[in-house]
């Protein structure tokens, strides 16, 4: 486009029909069809990129949630115990007593296979073990029928995944291509089955060789404690840095350097926080090393400035008439600011914080810094402050970790693991959008 | 219009609620008001005048030190009210404006109920003991700036959900409700109709009996109706102040002259 062709066009005649279109008109209406065609483009593409990842995510992350399950019903008679716990290798009695067990299943399910013990322990791990521990803590389950809901190893439940098959498989000590025939027939009797990984939910990280052994439900814990310090320090911490920068503070130098600082504080990546409380938390303040707590601290520093900007973006989208409304009839700053500026203010401030904590959630460079790697969720804490302070991971380290290791099987794992860390944002998001909604007012 | 009333108005008193002397005002670099010196009576009303930009707003925004909120704005000169300046060091301008009220020239309801506009300033000033005070000073207020037939079903609706000209009046009601000793009011009939207007002119009229009235208005008829005192302002100055009837019918500049008779403006 030139000014020559704009001059170019003759001036409109005094009085026209409005049923024809004229030149101008036709272009803007060809350049505004032209702009809509992009949009929706746009938006088609970003919808394929998401629909792509969400699929890709279910498929991979699904099988995380199911396990292979040895169901059997098993009786032992008090006689049984005793001779069990009379004997010098009381857990391979108990073993015996297992594999019998197995045997007269298959066989009552009219199923044969060749048997062999060294083949069921690769199949179900030591059982004898936990038979014993159950019926020393149920004495009083001697005698009844108990139906025991065994997980199968990692391998056994790589097979019915496809992970391995029967052309794909290498002896080793964790499975024999001989195995397989005694796994498909207990699947054909009816008593290997799928069943829900609960170990998955509620389990802890399991060593490098054990994927089936493997679940979140610690690093989830260290996640929630590490979220508790991230909202209880940066939400009033923000909130009121960002009133009194707004609605109190003088206007001068040192204000603007303050202001132009925290918007460099919010491009910061995130690694250099993770350096910083490293540094800070630990060699200087010796805070406990992998602590939730220190997660807390340094995603705090990371949250801060976010909510600080949104906190700030939704304060000066308060009109001016309000405070001059409220200060006119009398109220002090503080009380135009509580009564009516910040109600106002509130749903921004709701969906900042809320989207800073949804970032801190997903973060995991700093954390990996700090040592809150996954393989140091091992256990529960045992208490509120042992939450805070005991050696943790968090969902997205955890996540991360799994994704390091060299065996397949915590490969679906890391996926499960991006679901359940997903489905976490999708309820923070979908609590910031409630909030909004029940927060907003008109003028 | 009915001008022969201007003649029958007297001044009921001739103390003076607000002095004013040398008052000026810059907004950075721009020097808005200049030497102002204006008597603003007690249990009267005052009108200013003028073309729009020549700092009536801003004179307004001096006596209850709403300037304060603006960071640019500079205002040098005295202002005493009753006696006392009110720019002094000692002075909390919040403790100020509990006394100067102010009817802004936008309506600027909150976005809440209706009766809470009217009455959060008696609230937070302690002035009622029990709800059913704060009831009566609400309706009263809604009489007063001649709303309450059109809002007393719908007390709890939000304030901002009215018309424009019923804002202006929420907003009269809410200004008057805290009982102020001066009510300033900018422009406060720019959006309402002939009859809402009458009402709120006989409102300005009753309240001058107990309070000093300010009023900013682009309307002759109404400055020479409803007040006693007159002031015009022209591009920062404050180019003639006397009583209502002298300016309208014998002004002694020729820029008042020529602004009333619409010459200028
Ligand atoms: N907040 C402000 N910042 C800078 N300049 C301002 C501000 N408010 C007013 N001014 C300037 O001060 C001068 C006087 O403005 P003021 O609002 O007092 O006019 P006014 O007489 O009330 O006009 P109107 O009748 O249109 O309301 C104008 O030139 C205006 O540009
Ligand atoms: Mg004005």
């Amino acid at each position: 486009m030139t000014d020559a062709s704009l001059n170019s066009v003759p001036a409109a005649p005094r009085s026209r029909s409005l049923h024809t279109v004229d030149e101008r008109t036709r272009k803007r209406n060809a350049a505004e069809k032209r702009f809509r065609v992009y949009g929706v483009t746009a938006i088609l593409i970003g919808i394929v990129f998401l629909a792509v990842l969400a699929v890709s995510i279910v498929r991979s992350g699904m099988p995380a949630f199911s396990r292979m399950v040895v169901e059997i019903d098993f009786v032992l008679t008090q006689e049984q115990f005793d001779e069990a716990e009379a004997q010098l290798m009381k857990t391979s009695a108990y073993q015996a007593y297992f594999n019998a067990a197995l045997q007269e299943s298959l066989n009552a399910a009219g199923v044969s296979a060749p048997f062999d013990e060294a083949a069921v322990e690769r199949i179900l791990g030591k059982t004898g073990g936990i038979l014993r521990e159950f019926y020393r803590e149920n004495p009083d389950r001697l005698g009844q029928p108990v139906s025991f809901e065994l997980p199968a190893s990692s391998r056994v439940d790589g097979y019915y995944k496809g992970r391995v098959t029967r052309d794909t498989i290498v002896d080793s000590r964790f499975l024999m291509k001989s195995d397989l025939d005694i796994v498909d027939a207990m699947h054909d009797a009816g008593i290997l089955k799928r069943g829900f990984n609960w170990t998955f939910i509620q389990g802890t990280d399991s060593g490098v060789d054990n994927p089936g052994g493997a679940g979140i439900g610690a690093s989830v814990i260290g996640s929630f404690f590490m979220m508790i310090v991230v909202l209880v320090l940066s939400l009033p911490i923000g909130v009121a840095a960002s009133i009194y920068l707004e609605e109190f503070a003088p206007q001068n130098r040192f204000t603007d350097l303050i202001e132009v600082n925290i918007s460099n504080l919010a491009a910061v990546p995130s690694i250099v926080f993770g350096i910083l409380g490293l540094a800070v938390f630990i060699q200087f303040m010796h805070l406990p090393q992998s602590a939730p707590l220190v997660g807390g601290l340094v995603l705090t520093l990371m949250t801060l400035p976010t909510i600080i900007i949104a906190t700030r973006a939704s304060l000066k989208a308060v009109p001016p008439s309000i405070r001059d409304a409220a200060l006119g009839v009398g109220a002090s700053r503080m009380q135009a600011v509580f009564h009516h500026v910040l109600p106002l203010a509130m749903p921004g401030i709701l969906t900042g914080t809320i989207i800073g904590l949804a970032q801190a959630l997903g973060e995991t460079a700093p954390l990996l810094l700090i040592g809150m790697v996954g393989y140091v969720a091992r256990e529960y804490p045992d208490s509120l402050v042992a939450g805070f302070t005991e050696a943790n991971s968090a969902m997205p380290a955890q996540i991360y970790t799994w994704a390091a290791r060299a065996d397949v099987g915590f490969y679906e794992k890391a996926w499960g693991g991006i679901i359940i860390l997903l489905m976490f944002l999708l309820t923070m998001n979908i609590i910031a959008i409630i909030l909004r909604r029940r927060y907003e007012r008109r003028w | 219009m009915d001008d022969m009333r201007l003649t029958e108005r007297t001044v009921d008193t001739n103390e003076s609620k607000i002095t004013a002397r040398k008052v000026q005002v810059y907004y950075g670099d721009t020097h808005a008001l200049r030497d102002v010196d204006v008597d603003i009576l007690d249990k009267a009303v005052t009108a200013f005048i003028g073309p729009s930009g020549c700092g009536k707003s801003t004179f307004l925004r001096c006596i209850n030190r709403m300037n304060d909120t603006i960071s640019v704005a500079r205002v040098e000169g005295e202002i005493k009210l009753d006696g006392e300046d009110i720019y002094d060091a000692k002075v909390d301008p919040v403790q100020l404006r509990a006394k100067v009220g102010m009817v802004f020239q936008k309506p600027n309801p909150f976005p809440k109920s209706i009766y809470d506009n009217v009455s959060y300033g008696p609230k937070i000033h302690g002035m009622t003991r029990s709800k059913a005070e704060l009831d009566e000073i609400v309706e009263k207020s809604l009489r007063r700036a001649a709303l309450w037939d059109e809002v007393k079903d719908r007390l709890n609706e939000p304030g901002t959900g009215l018309s424009g000209g019923q804002q202006q009046r929420l907003c009269i009601a809410r200004a008057v409700a805290t009982e102020p000793e001066v009510l300033l009011m900018d422009e406060p009939c720019s959006a309402l109709d002939p009859i809402a207007t009458a009402q709120v002119e006989e409102l300005i009229d009753e309240l001058r009996s107990n309070f000093s009235v300010v009023i900013v208005t682009h309307s002759m008829q109404q400055a020479a109706r409803v007040s006693q005192r007159t002031a015009f302002f022209h591009l920062g100055y404050l180019v003639e102040y006397g009583e209502t009837g002298q300016i309208f019918t014998n002004p002694k500049d020729p820029r008042t002259e020529s602004y009333i008779t619409g010459r200028i403006g």
